[in-house]
């Protein structure tokens, strides 16, 4: 099936969760917030939300602002 | 008529001539007061425009001072004033560019104690900080106090801006609930960001800021703007405002101010 992330189309297994295209990009649950269609989705449900084909996923990554020295 | 003098008419004329500002949206923002986090990055190209652009009062709160490896983006300072306190610096770059404005500035440290009190005078807020503790800080104080927010970010390539509208559009913690844990954050382990970055995100700051104060256009409230360098690329993420917010939803939890840890600690 294919979803969109982060604006782009990208083939992906049936059952892929939030949880596991995270793992596979390499990204930490503890650096981003996800959206699916426009909603925030909640942490703790990134292992069970199942994706459909043509949902909308996008990964906000948090940024401080930090080119200083901290 | 409204009671411009003859260099004011000249200076503002492009402005004036704006159908969608004009006489009475220049006066506004002559009347405005805005109040900048930081004056570093992001707060240098804000700073540089809203005085341009006439505002009345800018406030500056920054306890850092001018280091050389600033200048390559913080463009209200100059080399003279490496070892200067920022707020300083900045002041004194502004009142060269436009003497109708009130600077006032402030060398201190943001926290929960001094916060509230700092923008209490204030009618906009802007966030240019450089850290997280920061971050909530001004998100949260800005909800408990009503006060709309222009908050962004810049790291690497990497460019947020948002505006928030307390209690009608979404909040930092609608979408960022809490604070990322200490470390996680790449900012922490390695820093550097392109320089003209964070003037391309202030600027996009500065103009929300001004669309506020003329009461024009369509802000980026329940909209998260961001920016790719690489790539050039902007895209326009819609962030819902949340209900279960901890500190704007219907049942808040964070009722009083938080002092968060510094995240890292790490120097460079
Ligand atoms: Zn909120």
């Amino acid at each position: 099936m294919e979803v969109v992330v982060n604006g782009k189309p990208e083939q992906t297994e049936d059952g892929s969760t939030i949880a596991s295209i995270l793992e596979k990009r390499n990204i930490r649950k503890e650096m981003v917030a996800v959206e699916v269609n426009g909603e925030v989705v909640k942490r703790d449900d990134y292992d069970s939300l199942v994706l459909k084909d043509g949902d909308k996923v996008e990964f906000l990554f948090y940024m401080s602002g930090g080119a200083e020295k901290r | 008529m409204l009671d411009f003098t003859e260099d004011q008419i000249k200076r503002y004329s492009r402005h004036i001539i704006l159908s969608e500002v004009g006489g009475r949206g220049q006066k506004k923002i002559n009347d405005a007061k805005v109040f900048m986090v930081g004056a570093g990055g992001i707060g240098a190209p804000v700073g540089y425009y809203l005085v341009a652009a006439g505002v009345g009062k800018l406030g500056i709160v920054d306890s850092d001072t001018v280091e050389l490896s600033n200048l390559q983006r913080q463009i209200a300072h100059s080399t003279d004033s490496v070892g200067a306190y920022k707020t300083e610096s900045a002041k004194k770059t502004f009142e060269g560019l436009n003497p109708d404005v009130e600077v006032v500035t402030y060398n201190e440290r943001l926290s929960s104690e001094n916060i509230m009190d700092l923008i209490k005078d204030y009618d906009i807020v802007v966030d240019g900080s450089d850290n997280f503790p920061t971050r909530y800080l001004v998100n949260d104080a800005c909800v408990l106090s009503n006060k709309p927010l222009s908050s962004g970010a810049v790291f690497r390539f990497d460019g947020q801006a948002t505006t928030i509208i307390p209690h009608e559009g979404h909040c930092y913690r609608c979408l960022f609930e809490s604070p990322p844990p200490p470390g996680m954050v790449p900012s922490c382990q390695e820093a550097g960001v392109l320089g003209v970055l964070p003037g391309l995100i202030g600027l996009i700051q500065a103009t929300e800021v001004l669309k506020l104060i003329i009461g024009k256009g369509d802000l980026l409230e329940n909209y998260l703007l961001i920016y790719n360098a690489l790539e050039m690329s902007f895209r326009k993420v819609k962030v819902p405002r949340n209900p279960n917010c901890p500190v704007c939803g219907e049942k808040p939890t964070i009722t009083e101010l938080i002092d968060y840890d510094e995240f890292c600690q790490m120097r460079f």
